[in-house]
């Protein structure tokens, strides 16, 4: 029953953000784009997105809007609050640190 | 400025739910159209895609929740809904909802009032300053066998004078007053209390109008005081402002109203009405003898003495001054102390505890018979909730629904069971207000976090019972369930009869125990008093002091009095006695010596019940005159020289010899011998008491007599003659209050008032465990039989006959009230136990009892399965077997 777990939830949450930097976007966008920039490697399922990006909402990091989307339809679009971009450079430097510490441990040897 | 951010977030979702809702379903509805619409491009066709997506998509109800389980109030939407499931369908069982409720608000309202009374009466400390460190204390006379004897003023006053331990000590008595009437008003017999002065700072209490006495009140020959009850201002003086220096007349007498004590304060009794300085109204001669026991005692321990430490030193005094006086039998040798709140609640402890296990055990059986109830319910919906396990609703969300039914049920029934309670109490306020602490009886917080306490505890022990099993493990097994001629729900069935097996075995505990307390007060109602008691009836006459001081005035008055009552028609006889009527009460001892036999040992003493009558009192009550006769009528009032004994005096001190013509000493009256002339048959002091040796002197030849009773016997309904009686005394004297007018039978009602309510109370809760559980056996049997509807038709089909179906169907439904039988005779072996004190002439494992029980409870399973099992053997196989 549990939820999907094809990426560690604190990076899903880093990877949203990121994405949301330079503009604001909908789900569907935002899948697409990780999906894009990580060369087809990283596949967000709509199961872990969707309650992320409303966790992430709750939290006051991210904001919503309604706006017209690129096909003329109604779309939610998400963007990045002043907090939002504190906790992304807060996550980004945790990755950084832990990704570093993992590539130590793994090189070894 | 982050919390204010996240504060308004909250609030909009708090407020904004709905459209939050409507906005993410329309947010993923966005998202599977893009979705289709890129496998669209690819080159799927519109309906292949639109599928494909779907089945990526997951299940959409399930992402859809996981998406609002983020939000803020999640939890609170959650149980809101839960609770408008349950509502909704308790609502759509309206019968089972309302049983329910009912079976909890009994078992709830009944725990929540004993508990009141338990708490107030047991458990709260005592309304005075620092409780904790009062005492009650008492002589230990060894003479006699009383381990807690009341004290004699000279014990007491040594005490006081050489104590180390107490800070402070202080006596009370009780007094009797007759209160004239002003204007219009009736004279009236109050009782009341003597305390000395420092009674009320040694509890620690003020009275609420007015001042205390001071010491110089509390002395022979001071200014006659007195204090009011609170209930004797309001009724008597209408809560009037000036009553604090007025002046009453207590037995012809002015005394100056000093103060009015708070509407909580009765001491030593409830019911006291007024308090007076004890070492005004007693003679020095009693308030200094040593061997005269008439006085209670309290006593404050200092800071850090223990109780044990101030017994030793108040048993180092008494023994000092019971060697000084060997030749005085009647002086104690020990002490004995207990703290006060035990010493006013101590006899109602065991009592109100076994009631409140008793309470304890319904308020189990109701919510066995809850949980039955919806095992029952969640058997009926096993279906329903097999389809929505089908679709996603996970176990732990199922589970919760099915506790939150459980406990809106208890909620519901808790809320009903509260009002209950308070009606209870209310009732039992006013029908027992001679229990002790009853007017501090009262519904708190504590009662009400209690039943709260109760509600949550009954639905989870509903909830957890029934839920245990209805997990979704089972789903495919239940959807095919439906498949015909399988026999299902066999695993439930036996959880409900293990439910019943354990409701009856309580039920039987209870009925064990209230038999036995019925059989107990059947016998101490059936037990000989030694008079008769009916068409008897007996009235108080007070006679004041001031105006019947001299004997020829009491003379002067009763004679003239008794005569014009045997000589009014329809009296069959009269008499008098003092102090009182058998089943009255103990009403005093004294010591004696026969003249005939030798003196005893040095310290040795030998006391008995003493009473003060005229001699037609034997003929009057009934008491029969075994040998010898009643006492000559020409016993000169000043001159008397006659005494009758009872029975069990003869006994035991003439155990070989006739006890006619010997000569007894009173230690108490004059010292003249006083002539054996006749033997008549026991009675009882009160009912459950053993008949005790008695002597009956001549009325006026008691010393401190204020009054007498008169007792009346006839041979038709008796109590028409209390008016008539009533005229004659206010003819012969307007300010003569007449009081306690009661038929023997009354009196013996309020005697054995303890034990028909402890009975009458367990018996109510034993018939309605017993009828709960015979509507749960009832119950289960109706489930059995509709489940095997087509195992019956089969087995007909095939040659059964319906005397085997009815047979084995009886069966099936007594076996749980068996075996519940058999437990609970074994665990009543244990139980009653804790009734053994309470029970009268009755032995605690009484066979009778435990038959009669088992029989009752073989009789009421049968009834209730009856039904059931009779409509099982009458199936029609045909349309049992097409039944889906």
């Amino acid at each position: 029953m549990g939820k999907p777990n094809d990426l560690v939830q604190g990076t899903l949450d880093l990877l949203i953000l990121k994405t949301l930097a330079p503009e604001p976007m909908h789900g569907w966008a935002i899948a697409k784009r990780i999906q894009q920039v990580s060369g087809e490697v990283l596949q967000v399922q709509q199961g872990s997105l969707y309650p992320a990006l409303h966790r992430l909402e709750q939290q006051g990091w991210i904001k919503a809007k309604w706006g017209e989307s690129e096909t003329g339809r109604e779309a939610k679009f998400y963007s990045l609050t002043a907090a939002g971009r504190g906790q992304l450079e807060k996550e980004t430097a945790n990755w950084a640190r832990l990704s570093a510490a993992i590539n130590l441990v793994v090189s070894e040897a | 400025m982050r919390w204010t951010s996240r504060l308004r977030i909250a609030v909009s979702m708090l407020f904004g739910r709905g459209r939050a809702g409507r906005q993410l379903d329309e947010e993923l509805r966005f998202h599977v159209e893009r979705a289709v619409e890129e496998k669209v491009a690819a080159g799927m066709s519109a309906e292949e895609a639109r599928y494909a997506v779907l089945r990526e998509f997951g299940n959409p109800a399930l992402l859809r929740e996981q998406a609002r389980a983020t939000w803020n109030w999640q939890w609170l939407e959650l149980l809101w809904h839960d609770v408008g499931y349950a509502a909704r369908t308790l609502r759509r069982t309206p019968g089972f909802a309302a049983i329910a409720i009912v079976i909890i608000a009994l078992g709830i309202g009944a725990n929540v009032a004993l508990f009141t009374v338990v708490r107030s009466v047991l458990l709260k400390p005592l309304p005075f300053e620092d409780s904790s460190r009062l005492m009650r204390l008492y002589e230990n006379s060894s003479f006699g066998n009383f381990p807690f004897n009341q004290n004699a003023g000279g014990i007491y006053a040594e005490w006081k004078k050489q104590n180390h331990s107490f800070s402070r000590m202080a006596v009370s008595g009780y007094a009797g007053y007759n209160l004239s009437g002003e204007g219009e008003q009736l004279p009236e017999n109050v009782r009341a209390g003597e305390f000395s002065w420092d009674l009320l700072p040694t509890l620690g209490v003020q009275p609420a109008l007015g001042r205390n006495f001071t010491q110089d009140d509390d002395k022979p020959g001071a200014n006659p005081t007195v204090i009011l009850s609170w209930g004797l201002w309001k009724r008597r003086f209408a809560g009037g402002a000036g009553i604090v220096g007025r002046s009453i007349l207590l037995d012809d007498k002015a005394y100056t109203v000093i103060g009015v004590m708070p509407s909580w304060f009765g001491y030593p009794e409830p019911e006291m009405q007024l308090w007076t300085p004890l070492y005004l109204n007693e003679p020095a001669k009693t308030t200094q003898a040593i061997d005269d026991h008439e006085f209670k005692v309290v006593g404050r321990l200092k800071p850090g003495v223990t109780p044990s430490e101030g017994l030793a030193d108040l048993t180092t005094i008494t023994r000092q001054i019971h060697d000084a006086n060997l030749a005085d039998p009647f002086v104690s040798k020990g002490a004995n102390i207990k703290p006060m709140l035990e010493a006013m609640v101590g006899d109602m402890r065991q009592p109100l505890e076994v009631l409140l296990g008793a309470t304890g055990c319904l308020l189990l059986i109701a919510c066995l018979n809850v949980a039955n109830l919806l095992v029952a319910r969640s058997a009926a919906r096993r279906k329903e909730l097999a389809v929505r396990t089908a679709l996603g609703g996970s176990g732990w969300r199922l589970l919760r629904q099915h506790l939150m039914e459980s406990l809106l049920l208890s909620a519901l029934g808790g809320a009903v069971g509260v009002a209950l309670a308070v009606a209870a109490i209310q009732w039992l306020i006013t029908t027992r207000h001679d229990m002790a602490r009853a007017q501090s009886i009262g519904v708190d917080w504590v009662v009400a976090g209690f039943a709260l306490a109760l509600v949550v505890l009954c639905a989870a022990f509903a909830g957890f019972i029934s839920a245990f099993g209805v997990s979704g493990k089972k789903t495919l097994g239940a959807l095919q369930e439906s498949s015909r001629g399988s026999t299902a729900g066999q695993g439930r069935a036996r959880l409900r009869s293990v439910l019943l097996t354990l409701e009856v075995g309580l039920t039987v505990v209870l009925l064990i125990g209230a038999g036995l307390l019925m059989k107990s007060y059947a016998r101490l109602r059936g037990a000989d008093l030694g008079c008769l008691t009916q068409n008897v009836m007996k009235m108080d006459l007070n006679l004041p002091v001031a105006r019947y001081s001299k004997l020829p005035q009491v003379t002067g008055f009763l004679e003239p009095l008794l005569e014009r009552v045997r000589n009014t028609p329809g009296v069959k006889a009269a008499g008098y006695v003092f102090p009182v009527v058998p089943g009255d009460g103990y009403g005093g001892d004294n010591g004696f010596a026969i003249v005939e036999h030798p003196p005893l040992p040095l310290g040795k003493g030998q006391f008995a019940i003493h009473r003060w009558i005229d001699p037609g009192y034997f003929n009057a009550t009934g008491i029969p005159i075994l040998r010898g006769h009643t006492l000559d009528d020409n016993q000169q009032p000043g001159h008397e020289t006659e005494v009758v004994v009872s029975n069990a005096f003869a006994r035991q001190y003439f155990p070989n010899e006739d006890p006619l013509g010997k000569h007894l000493v009173s230690l108490l009256m004059s010292k003249t011998p006083m002539q054996i002339v006749g033997v008549v048959g026991d009675t009882r002091t009160e009912m459950g008491e053993p008949m005790k040796p008695m002597m009956y002197f001549p009325l006026y030849a008691a010393e401190d007599m204020n009054g007498a009773t008169l007792v009346v016997r006839s041979d038709r309904d008796v109590t028409q003659f209390a008016m008539p009686i009533q005229r004659i005394v206010a003819g012969m004297d307007r300010d003569l209050p007449v009081s306690d007018i009661f038929t023997m039978d009354q009196v013996l009602g309020q005697n054995t008032l303890d034990a028909s309510f402890n009975a009458e109370l367990l018996a109510g809760f034993a018939v309605l465990s017993l009828l709960l559980s015979a509507a749960g056996l009832f119950g289960v049997l109706s489930y059995m039989v509709a489940q095997r509807t087509s195992e019956i038709g089969i087995r007909m089909a095939l040659g059964a006959q319906r005397e085997q179906v009815l047979g084995k169907m009886l069966g099936d439904g007594l076996k749980p009230a068996l075996m519940g039988l058999v437990l609970g005779l074994a665990g009543s072996v244990g139980t009653v136990r804790l009734l053994e004190s309470m029970l009268y002439e009755t032995d605690k494992l009484d066979p009778m009892v435990f038959a009669a029980v088992g029989a009752v409870l073989l009789v009421v399973a049968a009834g209730a399965c009856m039904a059931p099992a009779w409509r099982a053997s009458r199936l029609d196989p045909m349309s049992a077997l097409r039944t889906e």
